[in-house]
């Protein structure tokens, strides 16, 4: 940890100097969602024929950033200007009209569509009597595509194309509404070695067009290639900006980074047993491979990694909720075949899912009902439900998570977030499990339930109960954990003893980064 | 929600008592407890089908086979009947109710295994069935004096006041109630619908639950095949036809969401009495038969819009849980 402390929350460096004047300026932004507040009074400026990246966690804020530079959210405070004048985007229209254009990390655009019409989707040209220009759409995508270096023909439809030549779509439709400044989130996300050539050959003929591009990023190299200027954000502020020539990696790790963590999360001592669970050579056909660990009773895994690395597909493989390739589970010397979540449970895995909404809850259904629904097996009499055991199953696990509801009757959809993940941790709690698996257990709910569901996490290890815990969070990780398993691209990046954890290490070993 | 809901039920009690109060103003007798009884007889048929058709809607699909099976059903065992005058009236019911939970397994088994949408299924299974009544019949009919006594009088035996048809829809509510509040099955339903990610990894199969919901419906929609016929006296082709649509009408309006896992089998009898006492009303008072059919179709707007507005708070808070998910993504 030594190092990281001292960095922290270093004032902004000046800004860049330049002859030019910022295209887009944005002065003390914040954007505050109840309970949380995702961005804390950001600066940053936009120059045009620079490239600057946003360098940041996730869940440091970059994602609302770009929501509110494209009119999705209104910020709470602080102002945009473009061209040194004041500005608010009322809608995306207005954002686009202002000329902010965003290229995002799943390129939407419609499969169904030709790639001339994904173009000019909304603003069509149109012919004397206002029907559609079909001649000048057509032309005008060439005419774009072309500027692109490519040649696809405008009138095949969009789901004949590639990735790659997907993402040159949605650049052309970017370039087609005279955009001025181009927000790219991960653009390179799905792109193999050659096509992020291409791109940012793109990108430096859009530099030489005088656009200001944001570029999201994760991937250093490709940071260093591309960008001028980079912005870190961490925990929703801008903790340093500047030129990226005069900045070593080492610094912007430990920007992103860099904060105690200790305090925070006090870690329960537990006293780790032996081994429960084990997993050999996990593969699955598309998102990992070859994933080996194991599990000691009372310990708290650590998973880490960035967006897309594969943690939640391995955690739902493990769960039977897909299917893996190849490879082997080890549940207390026993082989286990988990066909389905049934099987799962019946054998003593549980997952609390990352999206409480999607995946955790029922919201219609009354508090006790979600809670049994995994148990309806012990709580119901020869094959009937029973109100009442289920009642009192869901009374003791909202007990012991301090669950604040008027009754155990209504519906979960009127808790709010803290308390609905307790409802979906306590529903899983109840099938009394042997290994749990918590995906983002504190994703999206607010301080005072964060600790609560830490201090709680520490109990059930104490309790004997062996934990994967996966988190983007690096505090959490860093202060939860026994070890932490690091995974990159679908493979194990790396297994690190607490002793030997530290963020920089596990910030190297998720982005790949020596 | 659970208070809105039984405010609903509330509200449609209400609402139904008041409809019959103005009614009785125009026609003498309408409220009297002889006539009301008669707008539950003739309703009968209609709730038991949109309890099966509720079951379904729960599991976020939809039955709009249950009139065509309700017409196969009812012409196999009029038929039969016809053809065979000796077979116990009980093996028909029993065999009214296998073929019609046949059927209804083929929807769920297109719905289950093929993955198809329901809604697309029971389109096609509709003209299927109405056209296998067409092949089964050939075209003709059934008439009341190829049917044997037993076969069309017992429905309509009075037993303890109402006749035996009323008492078959009440034994089926209470049915209802209980499989869909007492057994693990009903709370599979619930939960399918209401979140059919959440019900994966709860450990419930989804694909198996809505077959069996298939099922039920199917083997509602053969039951109501036999009394339909011996109801009416007569088995042809087109007999009910568009009646799935009256069922899907009763759900509505009961507050079940067409959106899957919101609902009570309260909501649905009501529901399907609103449709019978309109039914039974306007042509007493003299409103012509289109006019009724536009009533209706109002009614059923109407209900739709005060579902969706009953809905959206539970909406609200979905969205403001994205909000913050936002935040961390």
């Amino acid at each position: 940890m030594n190092g990281v402390t001292k960095i922290q929350d270093r004032s902004p460096q000046p800004a860049p100097t330049t002859e030019a004047m910022p295209i887009l300026e944005m002065r003390g932004i914040s954007q505050i969602f109840p309970g949380v507040k995702a961005l804390d009074g950001v600066s940053i400026k936009l120059y045009p024929g620079q490239v600057t990246a946003l360098i940041g966690e996730n869940g440091a804020g970059k994602s609302t950033l770009v929501k509110i530079l494209t009119g999705i959210y209104r910020p709470n405070e602080g102002e945009i200007l473009i061209d040194g004048v004041p500005t608010t985007f009322t809608s995306a229209q207005a954002a686009i009209d202002a000329g902010v254009t965003a290229i995002h990390q799943e390129t939407v655009l419609f499969d169904e569509l030709s790639v001339a019409e994904n173009i000019f989707l909304g603003h069509a040209p149109r012919t004397r009597f206002g029907t559609i220009d079909w001649r000048r759409i057509n032309s005008g995508a060439k005419a774009l595509m072309l500027q692109l270096e490519s040649e696809i023909d405008p009138t095949i439809r969009l789901r004949d194309l590639s990735i790659a030549q997907r993402h040159l779509v949605a650049i052309a439709r970017a370039l087609s509404v005279e955009a001025r400044i181009v927000i790219m989130d991960e653009p390179t996300a799905a792109l193999s070695r050659k096509e992020i050539d291409d791109l940012f050959r793109i990108v430096e003929g859009l530099k030489r067009q005088g656009k200001a591009i944001l570029f999201i990023s994760h991937k250093f190299d490709e940071v260093y290639e591309i960008a001028e200027n980079f912005v870190v954000f961490r925990d929703g502020r801008a903790v340093g900006q500047g030129r990226l020539k005069q900045t070593p990696q080492d610094e912007i790790v430990r920007l992103m980074v860099g904060r105690d963590v200790k305090d925070v999360f006090p870690k329960v001592e537990v006293r780790i047993g032996a081994p429960v669970f084990r997993v050999e050579n996990y593969c699955h056909p598309t998102e990992f491979r070859d994933i080996s660990f194991e599990l000691r009773r009372g310990e708290i895994l650590g998973l880490y990694g960035l967006i897309g690395a594969g943690r939640s597909e391995l955690c739902q493989s493990l769960f039977g909720v897909t299917r893996p390739s190849s490879g082997r589970l080890v549940l207390e010397g026993k082989s286990l075949d988990i066909r389905s979540s049934g099987d799962a449970i019946r054998a003593g895995i549980v997952y609390v899912p990352e999206e409480r909404g999607r995946h955790g809850l029922a919201l219609p259904m009354p508090i006790f009902q979600n809670m049994s629904l995994p148990s309806l097996g012990k709580t119901s009499r020869s094959g009937f439900l029973k109100a009442a055991n289920e009642l009192a199953l869901a009374r003791k696990y909202a007990e012991r998570l301090d669950l604040r509801a008027a009754a155990l009757s209504v519906p979960v959809g009127t808790l709010s977030g803290g308390n609905q993940q307790k409802v979906v941790i306590g529903k899983w709690l109840a099938t009394q499990p042997k290994v749990i698996v918590l995906d983002e257990p504190t994703k999206g709910i607010d301080i005072g339930s964060k600790a609560a569901v830490h201090a709680f996490i520490g109990e059930l290890a104490a309790e004997g109960l062996s934990i994967i815990m996966v988190s983007s969070e690096l505090p959490e990780i860093l202060g939860m954990s026994d070890r932490v398993m690091v995974m990159r691209e679908g493979l194990a990046a790396g297994i690190f003893e607490r002793e030997a954890l530290s963020a920089e290490a596990l910030v190297r070993a998720a982005t790949g980064n020596q | 929600m659970n208070r809105l809901l039984k405010n609903r039920e509330i509200l449609l009690t209400v609402i139904i008592a008041v409809m019959i109060a103005g009614f009785s103003t125009r026609a003498q007798g309408f409220a009297a407890p002889g006539n009301l009884a008669n707008i539950f007889n003739d309703t009968s048929i209609l709730i038991i089908l949109a309890l099966g058709q509720m079951t379904v809607i729960l599991t976020k699909s939809i039955d709009l086979s249950v009139a065509a099976n309700l017409a196969f059903t009812g012409m196999a065992v009029a038929m039969t009947n016809a053809a065979y005058p000796d077979l116990p009236l009980a093996l028909l019911i029993v065999m009214a109710i296998g073929i019609g939970a046949f059927l209804g397994a083929i929807n769920g088994y297109l719905v289950w295994a093929l993955r198809i949408p329901p809604i697309v299924v029971t389109l096609g299974t509709l003209t299927i069935y109405r056209g296998m009544a067409f092949v089964l019949s050939g075209g003709g009919w059934v008439n009341a004096h190829q049917m044997g006594p037993t076969f069309l009088n017992v429905p309509r035996m009075p037993v303890l006041g109402l006749p035996i048809l009323s008492w078959i829809a009440i034994l089926i509510v209470l049915g209802a109630w209980f499989v869909l509040t007492r057994l693990p099955f009903g709370r599979a339903a619930y939960a399918s619908g209401g979140n059919p990610t959440a019900a994966i990894y709860a450990g419930i199969d989804i694909g198996w639950t809505k077959f069996l919901a298939f099922v039920v419906s199917g083997a509602l929609a053969g039951l109501s095949g036999y009394l339909w016929v011996s109801r009416y006296a007569v088995a042809y082709v087109d007999i009910a036809a568009g009646f799935e649509l009256d069922t899907v009408a009763a759900c509505v309006i009961g507050g079940i969401s067409i959106a899957g896992g919101i609902g009570s089998v309260g909501g649905a009898v009501l529901g399907a009495l609103f449709l019978g006492v309109i039914k039974n009303a306007l042509p007493v008072i003299g409103i012509s038969p289109f006019a009724q059919m536009a009533i209706s179709g109002i009614v059923i707007v109407l209900a739709v819009v005060f579902n969706a507005r009953a809905e959206r708070k539970a909406g609200r808070i979905i969205l403001r849980d994205r909000g913050a998910k936002e935040v961390s993504a």
